[in-house]
């Protein structure tokens, strides 16, 4: 493969002018991640909690900024009750989801939130695209990004363990 | 701890939010939910101001996120105690952040206000100024007098923060102020108040 899929979704970042990149890492984020924190331009918001991000991407769009936040499945439990701001307040948010407790997944602790990160995403009103293929994380980050600040609302991208667990990329 | 040493007369918290509230100029303002919310509303509804519903702890994050976006302004996070508590990994957040133009103002009335005057942790000591000076706020203090309240207030719009203030105030359940309650229509008359009619043309 000649171009990682983490170089396609820092392009997209850079076309929609995304200005600020919230984040708790994930492995599967960690390229993404370094190709942020390269660019001077992208302000990198290390997160304590993922529910901050939430909050952090409310006050960028009232000041004018777009943001994304990069998360772990796991963390997606601890957002819930602030993910009503964004519907209530029409936010645009995307979110990109590594996933655990999926694909061939070592650690019984992480099965519970895996299972349960699409229906909790969508019943909070999260619009929900998962890609189970390399080929397919660009173009449906692609369509994520765009429905979210395009119609004003949040909308996440699941990133499938078995994409993350096939290769180990190293930028 | 610190925050049993006070005094037994306590501030009002209407007459304090009155006086960080005026001549305010271009301070964009976020209210926590609850009592903050009113107290603001009370000095006056604002186009520039972003009283929270809901969210209970993400106050002080929504303040980092404008914060970041608007460099040449000053933010105010006006929050309670309660609120800031359900959130306090934020202040974390804000101090690795290092966000020169954000202040967080507490409220704090020992007490969860809306839910039927219970006690919070800091009724009990804990100390929030302590907690953000521990993560690497500039300006922190514990006030309990309105002179330190009229310093605060010119803090807020030029002290390099991020600046963190814990005012004790008396626990009064006071007539609420109401802010309006349309989250789309708060943050739209925010953006345009802030950004001009091209917040409405934004891609």
């Amino acid at each position: 493969m000649s171009v990682h899929w983490s170089r396609g979704l820092y392009d997209l970042i850079k076309q929609q002018g995304i200005r600020q990149v919230s984040l708790v890492p994930d492995a599967g984020h960690s390229a993404l991640i370094r190709l942020c924190e390269a660019d001077p331009d992208l302000r990198m918001v290390r997160l304590t909690t993922e529910e901050e991000g939430i909050a952090l991407a409310v006050g960028a769009w009232l000041g004018g900024e777009k943001s994304v936040l990069l998360m772990q499945s796991s963390g997606v439990g601890n957002c819930i009750n602030m993910l009503s701001m964004l519907s209530v307040c029409q936010v645009p948010l995307a979110i990109l989801v590594t996933m655990r407790g999926d694909w061939a997944e070592f650690n019984p602790w992480q099965v519970p939130m895996g299972r349960a990160t699409k229906n909790v995403l969508e019943e909070m009103g999260v619009l929900v695209n998962r890609a189970d293929s390399e080929e397919d994380v660009v173009p449906l980050a692609e369509g994520t990004l765009r429905i979210a600040y395009n119609t004003l609302r949040p909308a996440a991208l699941l990133i499938g363990q078995r994409i993350l667990g096939a290769k180990t990329f190293e930028n | 701890m610190s925050g049993n040493q006070i005094p037994t007369q306590r501030l009002h918290r209407r007459e304090v939010t009155k006086v960080l509230l005026a001549d305010r100029g271009g301070l964009l303002v976020i209210a926590g939910l609850g009592a903050p919310a009113w107290d603001a509303t009370d000095v006056g509804d604002h186009p520039l101001n972003f009283p929270l519903w809901g969210g209970m702890g993400g106050a002080a994050a929504i303040g980092l996120g404008l914060a970041l976006a608007q460099p040449k302004r000053r933010v105010l996070v006006l929050t309670g105690d309660g609120e800031i508590l359900m959130g306090l990994s934020s202040l974390a957040t804000i101090g690795a952040a290092r966000t020169a133009n954000l202040s967080i103002v507490v409220l704090d009335n020992e007490r969860y206000g809306e839910t039927g005057m219970q006690e919070t942790h800091t009724a009990r000591g804990v100390d929030l100024a302590a907690a953000a000076k521990a993560c690497g706020f500039l300006v922190t203090s514990m006030v309990t007098t309105m002179d330190q309240v009229a310093k605060l207030r010119a803090d807020i719009h030029t002290a390099p923060g991020p600046l963190l203030a814990q005012i004790k105030v008396a626990p009064d359940k006071l007539p609420l102020v109401l802010p309006p309650r349309d989250g789309t229509h708060l943050k739209n008359r925010f953006r345009e108040a802030l950004l001009g009619e091209a917040a409405h043309m934004q891609r």
